[in-house]
């Protein structure tokens, strides 16, 4: 579905992502692992259109989205969420979940309508499928770190995609608040046939939720493949691992 | 929405200001007019500001244009005053599409410094062009239709065209792409990567936000008959922004309480000192120390506050 090929991006001479290749099949969850500053979150930048690469080509669906501005790309049905949340601070958990569902629906240029009568619905629906419902009316710049990582993918939803982005979904969350996002996202999968592709740095999560894994060091692919061909390979145990322990993971 | 309370306190707010022109004297009712047509520049002025994110630093070009507009139709063609009326708006609005185009390719305040300058340009055709625009004279004793023309007729004026503007800023706040002006307020990746495209979306707001000052502009030939330089120059979007973060940038009506605040200042504190800036200056600074953000942002803060706590004993 998503196939990245030689996909290079430098900053000032130093290079972030350095030959990254990914294949990511339809309803599959792939994981793209690697130490920070490995260039994870790059890869999804220029994946999803923020960064534009240098060289390499990014296509979905057999189509070329190299270089596409965000909004294009959103258009494609790929959504995202992001490492650090990212969301719209001063608006409500509903107005941020409304406002994805307007916009997939390309009603932002619509300045006569008032927004409390459209989509409600289908916010609250979304709201409750996450578990955000309750707190719909708090201004999402209070909630708890958590709570706003769920909003981000609540928003992610909301633009009804078929390829799913999710950076470090469960990065600063409590055990319990983990445990729910995991169960959320394969519950994308399974019941909403979503294909997914995420970073993280809990390699328990990875191997427990991936189908396939892709090993990223200092920009450049080690190695994509099942997790038994990712925990015994060489290279990876050398880069990342920490050496010596074969198939220990 | 509103509430049936707010709206019997509108009703009322309404039929004051309605029958003030009856009651009050011929200068407390120019003073109105003059706070509610600074306060309609200064909400337009924050709908790219304060809703958009925008630096919008220099708003009286937009302003002024209007006014210049107006008062150039009406005084230099044989069209009805009451067309004129209508093209000086507009005028605006396409000067902030063009301006729009060139500045929005910047963000931040690189945006505002290339307004200013643009602006400053504009400013300085008008103030050089003796022939067409009166230069530093400017323009005065503009005529106006009969039924405006009494001080009582430009404050109907006023409130009517402000009570209807207000009306259609506040509709498009609430729209969905109010909403999503304001998502691409706190953050524009995120906006981008909903699918919004954030540079047409900002480019609309400042057309709106072009229109009705130039809407106001075009109040002040109603009420004061005169057009000069000064409705351009860049000391006057400065006041502008004042206005908005006095009476607080958040909210909906703050702009306009700052405009009556920064008018009232200046009318009764000059007849004492010259130095009126300074009273104003220091208003200004105990307001963003203390009430970071504005008058109405902080009355809104309390009322929320006792709101939760009321919702919290329940």
């Amino acid at each position: 579905m998503l196939e990245v090929k030689s996909l290079m991006k430098s900053f000032d001479g130093f290079k972030a992502v350095d030959n990254a290749d990914l294949d990511v099949r339809k309803g599959e969850i792939v994981a793209v692992i690697g130490p920070n500053g490995a260039g994870k979150t790059t890869l999804f930048n220029l994946i999803t259109g923020i960064l534009k690469p240098d060289s390499g080509r990014v296509l979905f669906k057999g189509e070329d989205i190299t270089g596409l501005p965000p909004h294009k790309i959103c258009r494609k049905r790929i959504s995202r969420s992001f490492q650090v949340v990212n969301v719209f601070n001063r608006l409500t958990v509903f107005e941020n979940t409304q406002i994805s569902i307007l916009s997939r629906e390309r009603h932002t240029w619509n300045l006569v309508t008032p927004s409390s009568k459209l989509a409600v619905d289908e916010t609250n629906e979304l709201l409750r499928r996450v578990g955000l419902y309750e707190k719909r009316n708090r201004v999402s710049g209070a909630l708890s770190h958590g709570d706003r990582k769920v909003l981000e993918i609540a928003m992610a939803l909301a633009g009804n995609p078929e390829f799913l982005i999710l950076d470090e979904p469960t990065a600063g969350m409590s055990p319990e608040e983990t445990t729910r996002c995991i169960d959320l996202i394969q519950g994308l999968r399974e019941r909403y046939g979503l294909t997914i592709l995420f970073c993280e740095h809990d390699m328990e999560i990875v191997f427990r939720v991936a189908n396939r894994i892709m090993v990223m060091v200092r920009g450049a692919t080690i190695i994509q493949g099942t997790c038994q061909e990712v925990r015994c390979n060489a290279g990876v145990q050398d880069a990342y691992l920490g050496g010596s322990d074969v198939c220990l993971m | 929405m509103v509430s049936k309370k707010g709206k019997i306190w509108w009703i009322a707010v309404l039929l004051v200001l309605c029958l003030v022109p009856l009651i009050l004297p011929r200068f407390y009712v120019y003073l109105l007019s003059v706070i509610l047509l600074f306060g309609l520049f200064a909400m337009s002025n924050n709908l790219p500001l304060g809703f958009g994110g925008i630096y919008q630093l220099h708003h009286a070009v937009f302003y002024g244009v209007g006014a210049y507009g107006t008062a150039l139709v009406i005084t230099k063609s044989d069209l009805s005053p009451w067309l004129a009326f209508l093209i000086g708006p507009l005028i605006a609005a396409a000067l902030g599409l063009i301006m729009g185009l060139i500045c929005i390719r910047l963000s931040k305040l690189y945006f505002g410094m290339l307004q200013i300058s643009l602006g400053s340009l504009v400013w300085a055709f008008v103030y050089r062009w003796y022939s067409f625009t009166g230069g530093d004279d400017g323009i005065h004793g503009i005529t106006v239709p009969d039924i405006i023309s009494s001080y009582q007729g430009a404050y109907y004026f006023a409130l009517i065209i402000t009570g209807l503007s207000l009306y259609v800023l506040y509709r498009v706040l609430k729209s969905p792409y109010g909403i999503a002006l304001q998502g691409i307020r706190d953050n524009p990746v995120r906006s981008a990567m909903i699918g919004v495209n954030v540079r047409r979306h900002q480019l609309l707001a400042l057309i709106i936000a072009a229109f009705f000052a130039g809407t106001a502009g075009t109040l002040f030939v109603v009420v004061d008959n005169t057009v000069f330089p000064d409705m351009i120059f860049w000391t006057l979007s400065l006041e502008a922004v004042i206005m908005c973060l006095l009476g607080g940038w958040l909210t909906f009506l703050g702009p306009m309480l700052g405009a009556a605040m920064i008018v009232v200042i200046r009318t009764f504190v000059s007849t004492y000192t010259v130095y009126w800036a300074l009273v104003l200056g220091i208003i200004f600074m105990l307001v963003i120390f203390f009430l970071p953000n504005g008058v109405l942002g902080w009355v809104e803060d309390l009322y929320k506050r006792r709101k939760n706590v009321a919702d919290m004993k329940e």
